[in-house]
């Protein structure tokens, strides 16, 4: 079947229930969309499909039509300049990377539908998983992208050198008796 | 197919090593500690590299500084502090580093210049900063000595900044790519004569510089394992028997013969079966309709509620150990004019690595090579060595940056051994194996689960004379490494209650002190959760403290000011997490706070959640101030995502759990094992008080104060304490 992935046209030869996830991941080789869940809870997977976000895991090849325009994270700029990459870079908000092309897929289906979003709104269309917890950076990301002038620096850090400078335990230079080693 | 080649793998094998016969004398690898019995070679190997200025260090005529690492990068940020450590010595422009992961088995053949390569313990940066800054230095010492060389000047009259040498004497300058291959060829300082510089004036560490993996991070282009792609590759998915300690019986190949692109059935090992097809979604439906007869064994009787029955017998038993015994806190206990106790509880939890397990495998006549996922590339190339019986000098190992750790990929490495024993049947032709997400919740090495029982003994005056701790629960060393467990007593399940500084001490001096384990183990797999066993202890710690404070009538911040005197630095911290928590302060109706603080991997913390509770049981916690001194603060920005991961991970500790019925595990996926989701989460500050007289851990510390600090709130706003998780078992939701 031909499909419509990032404006070019492939010819994918899948049995009908294969989902468009490994479809694209095993067939058109794009690996930038991710398998976390297989059951649409995690939003590894997010593509947009005619603008609208969706969770390719739960979508078999025979519900896409080949008039169908697919979007992936490799389609969305062809130098990582869309807005919303550029504030994600901006503002450090990947750790480990692995949800984030579904989480910045999904930002832009967020920033596309509403271009100034609230945190609500935030809180409503961010419901991708991210285990490392950047989810602070994200929020203030697609703040900064926005130009709702929201945002702040996603962390907050209050550093202050010497405040615990106090003699403390004898530790200096020494080597605990016991340690946590894994 | 239409298939990308990997550029990671890819470059990974062309890159000019001489990978000669390995010196290391390690035998094959057995058993999760380091294998190889090498003492670490000098800051300076063989140059492989004509711009290799040693080991850590590669200058190329750009000027680009190419700073090697060891540890693994998970998203910790350990690959960005290491070079800034590495840059700072060396005097290169940050702007010019790229880092350059080394492989396990460049590191045995130059007998572990690089050294430890496991990435666990919070020891990334803390574990290795001495010697990679040693290698900073020593290389800028040879760089310099190469200009000196070059102009006939004494080395003492130049200057380096930001990878320029400078003689102000004739005005000369050159930079460190033109000298690199000079210094190459130098003598490498006697690592005596280096000195570092003090941390006070540190200008690239010690600052928030931005990660430098992050780019590859926002357009899909990062090459994760399971993203792999080599020619012929094969693809398997696996499964095994869900009951923990039960075998494969049989299977019905004939059920799914014909299926398209499907190659076979593989039996991996006793317990376990592979289907092997020419994509993975193939050879997951086809695992999917093969019909499989497990021998579940009398493991299939056990349940959480048999396995809770189990712990509490451990809460009263005459084998228990004590670890701290200061004077005789039953007794005092007992005669005090109030007693308080408490039994705790806290489940097993799943890693939930957003990237499931996975590596690929490629095995020939005299080759084995592993492309994965790894906490520890040296544990895997054991493995690797050990389940195919090559020698390890004839194995690689590849390692990818990894979709998340937390310990999961450590020192186990069962996804290596069950992708070699697939990949022996198709010699030559690499097999990515994957499991899906309900494989990987259903093994894992859970958090262990434990009992706690706590008893206090307060005075006329409210004060606290006594305190017994008893940890009934399931022992990590027990399952993973026995040799650990000294004259059978486990001390590790005790972690953050120890007496002895500088890893994990208590920060509480009480008169009659009692520490006590009692190990009971169960059928369930457990292993290091980041945090480890600091999560549950801070737990039944400090919500205790709580329950004993509000029965002094005080106030829990000033009930544990008095109790920590003896503990300047644990105080301290505390003391900065109050005050930028605003602890005393108003709050709106409603919004209660609760406090905690704790110390593990060496660092102390502390942290102050705002929470309110609705009527229907909505938890929300509004607000979270976390303090933590590690010592130095290599990257301050860093700190402050992994304190932030630290909310969001230790949320798990709140609403989750991995529940046991017929000796498996009923949690399968994300509709039931619930990560924190952005909504869910708290405004975050992260509160950094260096005290620069020790290096601590960052990555795990954090997450065992996210508990007791939300659940110290929740037990402020309603009056009843929470002492069993997770909270959805007293109609509680984080909303």
């Amino acid at each position: 079947m031909r499909l419509n992935v990032n404006g070019k046209a492939y010819e994918v030869d899948v049995e009908p229930e294969t989902p468009l996830l490994w479809t694209l991941r095993e067939f058109i080789g794009l690996t930038g969309t991710k398998y976390g869940c297989g059951i649409k809870q995690c939003g590894a997977c997010s593509v947009h499909i005619n603008g609208e976000v969706q969770r390719s895991c739960s979508i078999p090849i025979s519900a896409v039509k080949s008039s169908d325009r697919i979007l992936t994270i490799e389609g969305l700029s062809r130098d990582s300049s869309h807005p919303v990459q550029k504030a994600w870079v901006e503002l450090d908000v990947p750790q480990c990377g692995y949800c984030q092309s579904g989480q910045i897929m999904a930002a832009v289906a967020l920033l596309e539908k509403k271009p100034q979003p609230t945190d609500t709104d935030i809180d409503e269309a961010m419901t991708n998983i991210c285990r490392c917890g950047t989810y602070q950076r994200i929020r203030a990301a697609i703040h900064l992208a926005a130009g709702t002038g929201k945002g702040g620096s996603g962390s907050i850090i209050h550093m202050t050198a010497d405040a615990a400078a106090s003699p403390g335990a004898p530790i200096d230079g020494g080597k605990p008796e016991r340690e946590e080693v894994h | 197919m239409n298939k990308t080649n990997s550029g990671r793998s890819a470059n990974i094998s062309r890159r000019k090593f001489i990978v000669g016969s390995a010196a290391a004398g390690g035998g094959l690898a057995l058993g999760f500690n380091l294998p190889f019995g090498v003492e670490p070679a000098a800051a300076q190997g063989p140059a492989a590299d004509n711009t290799e200025v040693n080991a850590w260090v590669v200058v190329k005529p750009d000027d680009t500084c190419v700073v090697r690492v060891a540890r693994a990068e998970m998203g910790q940020g350990t690959h960005t502090g290491l070079a800034q450590l590495v840059c700072e010595e060396l005097e290169c422009d940050w702007r010019k580093v790229q880092i350059e992961p080394i492989t396990p088995g460049q590191n045995l053949a130059r007998k572990r210049v690089w050294r430890d390569m496991a990435t666990g313990g919070s020891r990334g940066i803390r574990g290795s900063h001495d010697y990679v800054r040693q290698g900073g230095a020593a290389a800028r010492m040879m760089l310099t000595q190469a200009a000196a060389d070059q102009w006939k000047v004494p080395v003492s009259e130049l200057t380096v900044a930001n990878g320029v040498v400078t003689h102000a004497g004739s005005g000369r300058s050159t930079t460190y790519g033109k000298v690199a291959a000079a210094a190459a060829k130098l003598t490498p300082p006697d690592p005596k004569s280096i000195k570092l510089k003090n941390p006070r004036q540190w200008k690239v560490a010690g600052k928030p510089m931005k990660r430098l993996d992050t780019a590859p991070k926002v357009n899909g282009t990062h090459v994760y394992s399971i993203d792999l792609q080599l020619p012929d590759m094969l693809h398997a998915a696996v499964k095994a028997c869900p009951v923990y300690g039960g075998k494969l019986k049989s299977y019905d190949e004939s059920k799914i013969a014909g299926r398209r692109g499907v190659g076979g059935v593989v039996q991996v090992n006793d317990a376990t079966v592979a289907v092997v097809a020419n994509t993975w979604w193939r050879a997951k439906s086809a695992l999917d309709a093969l019909p499989i007869v497990w021998d579940e064994g009398p493991n299939a009787k056990q349940s959480s509620a048999t396995i809770a029955a189990h712990l509490a017998g451990g809460l009263t038993s005459g084998d228990a150990f004590a670890d701290i015994n200061d004077g005789n806190a039953p007794q005092a206990i007992a005669g005090a004019a109030k007693k308080i106790e408490a039994v705790y509880s806290t489940p097993f939890l799943s890693h939930a690595c957003m990237e499931p397990m996975n590596c690929t495998v490629r095995i020939t006549a005299n080759k084995a090579e592993v492309w994965m996922p790894s906490q520890n590339a040296e544990a895997s190339l054991a493995a690797l060595s050990s389940a195919s019986g090559l020698p390890l000098a004839q194995c690689e190992a590849y390692n990818h940056g990894l979709g998340g750790g937390f310990g999961r990929r450590g020192g186990t490495q069962d996804f290596v051994r069950q992708a070699v024993a697939i990949a022996q049947r198709y010699p030559g032709r690499p097999v990515k194996m994957v499991w899906t997400r309900e494989e990987d919740q259903a093994h894992d090495f859970y958090r262990p689960i434990s009992q706690c029982r706590l008893s206090a003994g307060l005075d006329q005056g409210g004060n606290l004379v006594g305190l017994h701790i008893r940890v009934s629960g399931q022992s990590i060393n027990a399952w993973l490494a026995p040799h650990n467990i000294k004259d059978g007593k486990d001390v590790r399940q005790l972690q953050g209650l120890w007496k002895g500084a500088g890893d994990a001490q208590m920060g509480y001096t009480v008169p009659n002190l009692m520490t006590e384990y009692a190990m009971r183990n169960t059928h369930v797999p457990v292993g290091p959760w980041r945090g480890v066993n600091i999560n549950q202890n801070a737990v039944y710690l400090e919500c205790f403290m709580d329950e004993v404070a509000r029965a002094a009538g005080r106030d829990p911040l000033e009930f544990r000011r008095v109790l920590m005197k003896n503990h300047p630095k644990h105080l301290a911290v505390l003391n900065a997490a109050a005050e930028k928590g605003d602890w005393g302060k108003p709050l709106p109706a409603g919004v209660h706070r609760g406090i905690a603080q704790f110390m593990g991997y060496g660092s102390y913390i502390a942290a102050v959640a705002e929470v309110s509770v609705s009527s229907k049981g909505g938890v929300k916690v509004h607000r979270m101030v976390l303090a933590t001194n590690c010592g130095h603060a290599v990257n301050p920005a860093t700190i402050a995502a992994q304190v932030e991961g630290s909310v969001a991970y230790g949320f798990d500790a709140l609403q989750n759990e991995i529940s046991i019925e017929n000796g498996r595990a009923v949690e399968l996926n994300f509709q039931a094992y619930r990560p924190a989701r952005l909504h869910q989460l708290p405004k975050i500050e992260t509160v950094i008080v260096p005290s620069y007289d020790f290096w601590g851990g960052v990555g795990e510390p954090t997450i065992c104060v996210t508990a007791p600090s939300v659940l110290n709130a929740i037990y402020a706003a309603t009056g009843k304490p929470v002492r069993t998780l997770p909270i959805k078992n007293h109609g509680l939701t984080l909303v």
